[in-house]
C-alpha cells in the first residue's frame, strides 16, 4: 500500500500528461453547435440570382441536405469550391448556399466564373440568418435531414478527406433512417 | 524630476490603455448611461466565437462586431439582459460565456477545484494525525550500543 502511495505522483504526472498532450491535437474551432438537434430557424430571404424571388425554410425542407454558408471575400471559400461542385453531383442529397454578408453582383459573378454548384443560394447580406444558425465565419456547412432538423455543423472548408471523415457517416445514416421511414 | 517624469509616463499609459479599451463601443449611442454600462458588461461577459480568447468588447472580428451591434439593438428593443444571453447561447451554445452555467458538463470546472482542496486536506490531517513513531524504538539497545562502542574505540 505505501509503495503504491510512493508512485502515486509518477501515475499522477503521466496521466496529465496524456491528456495534455491529447490537447494539443484538439482542434479549437471544433465545437458542437448548439443548433444540432434544432430545426433550421425562421427565414425570408431572397434568393441570390433573383432579387424578387423569396425563399423561406419550406423551401429547404423535405431532402437530406447540405447548407453551405460562402462568401466571396472568403478565401477557403474558394479552395472548398471545386468540391462542392463535386458533391453536387451526389444524388442522395442537395446542395443549397447561404451567400454570407456579400454583395449580390459579386457573388453572381463568382458563380458564373467558378460553376454554381447549388440547388439556389440564399442571399444573406445583412447575415441575419446566419446570426440564427450560429455562424461564425466561412465557410461552415450544416447537414440537415429530411424534417429539417440540423444534424451536424461543421466549421472550415470541405475536401476529399473531410467529406469522408465527417460527411459521409452522417449523410448514410440519414439515408438509413429516411429508407426506414423515421 | 525623474520622479515626475516617471509619474506622468505611467498616467499616459494608463490614460491610453483606458481609451482604447472603451474603443469599439465608441461607434454607438445609447438612450442613458444604464443602458452604456449593460452594454459594457454584456460585452465584456460574451466570448468571441472566432476569436475564442477574447471577448467582443476586445475582440475587432467582423463576427465579434455584429453581435456587438446585436447586443445594441436588442438593448434598444428592451430585452433583459438574461434574455440577451439565452439569445446568444441558442445561437453559439455554451461556448459563448466566460463564465459557464453549472450543468452536469461543467461540474468539473465549478467543484473540481473544491474537490482537489477537500481531498489535500484530508491527506494532510490523515500524515499529521498519524501517531509518531515511538522514540524508544529509535534508542540503540544494548547490544547495538556495544558495536558502536567497539567501532567508536578501534
Amino acid at each position: 500500500m505505501t509503495k503504491l502511495i510512493r508512485f502515486l505522483p509518477l501515475i499522477l504526472v503521466i496521466t496529465l500528461g496524456f491528456v495534455l498532450y491529447r490537447g494539443l491535437f484538439l482542434n479549437p474551432q471544433d465545437m458542437p453547435s448548439a443548433l444540432v438537434g434544432k430545426k433550421i430557424p425562421d427565414f425570408s430571404l431572397t434568393v441570390l440570382k433573383d432579387k424578387e424571388k423569396l425563399v423561406t425554410k419550406a423551401n429547404l425542407v423535405g431532402d437530406i441536405i447540405l447548407l453551405n454558408v460562402w462568401a466571396t471575400w472568403c478565401p477557403t471559400c474558394k479552395y472548398e469550391h471545386p468540391y462542392l461542385v463535386d458533391i453536387a453531383k451526389n444524388k442522395e442529397i442537395k446542395l443549397y448556399g447561404l451567400n454570407y454578408k456579400d454583395k449580390r453582383n459579386a457573388a453572381q459573378q463568382w458563380l458564373k466564373h467558378y460553376k454554381d454548384p447549388y440547388q439556389f443560394s440564399i442571399f444573406d447580406e445583412k447575415g441575419s440568418l446566419g446570426l440564427d444558425l450560429g455562424v461564425y465565419g466561412a465557410p461552415e456547412t450544416f447537414i440537415i435531414d429530411h424534417h429539417g432538423i440540423i444534424r451536424k455543423r461543421f466549421a472550415g472548408a470541405i475536401d476529399t478527406r473531410i467529406w469522408l471523415k465527417e460527411f459521409q457517416p452522417v449523410i448514410a445514416m440519414l439515408i438509413k433512417e429516411r429508407a426506414q421511414g423515421k | 524630476m525623474k520622479l515626475i517624469i516617471n509619474t506622468m509616463t505611467v498616467l499616459l499609459i494608463l490614460f491610453y490603455v483606458n481609451t482604447s479599451v472603451a474603443g469599439p463601443a465608441a461607434t454607438f449611442e445609447f438612450r442613458d448611461e444604464v443602458t452604456k454600462i449593460r452594454f459594457q458588461a454584456l460585452s465584456k461577459e460574451l466570448r468571441c466565437p472566432k476569436c475564442q480568447n477574447q471577448n467582443l468588447a476586445g475582440s475587432n472580428s467582423p463576427i465579434a462586431n455584429d453581435l456587438r451591434s446585436e447586443i445594441y439593438e436588442l438593448l434598444n428593443q428592451g430585452k433583459a439582459d438574461s434574455e440577451i444571453v439565452n439569445f446568444m447561447v441558442e445561437r453559439y451554445g455554451d461556448f459563448v460565456l466566460y463564465r459557464p452555467r453549472v450543468s452536469a458538463l461543467t461540474y468539473i470546472l465549478w467543484f473540481g477545484p473544491i474537490v482537489l482542496i477537500l481531498f489535500g486536506a484530508i491527506i494532510v490531517t490523515v500524515i499529521v494525525r498519524r501517531k509518531p513513531v515511538e522514540k524508544e524504538d529509535l534508542l540503540l539497545n544494548t547490544e547495538q550500543q556495544d558495536k558502536l562502542k567497539r567501532f567508536l574505540n578501534k
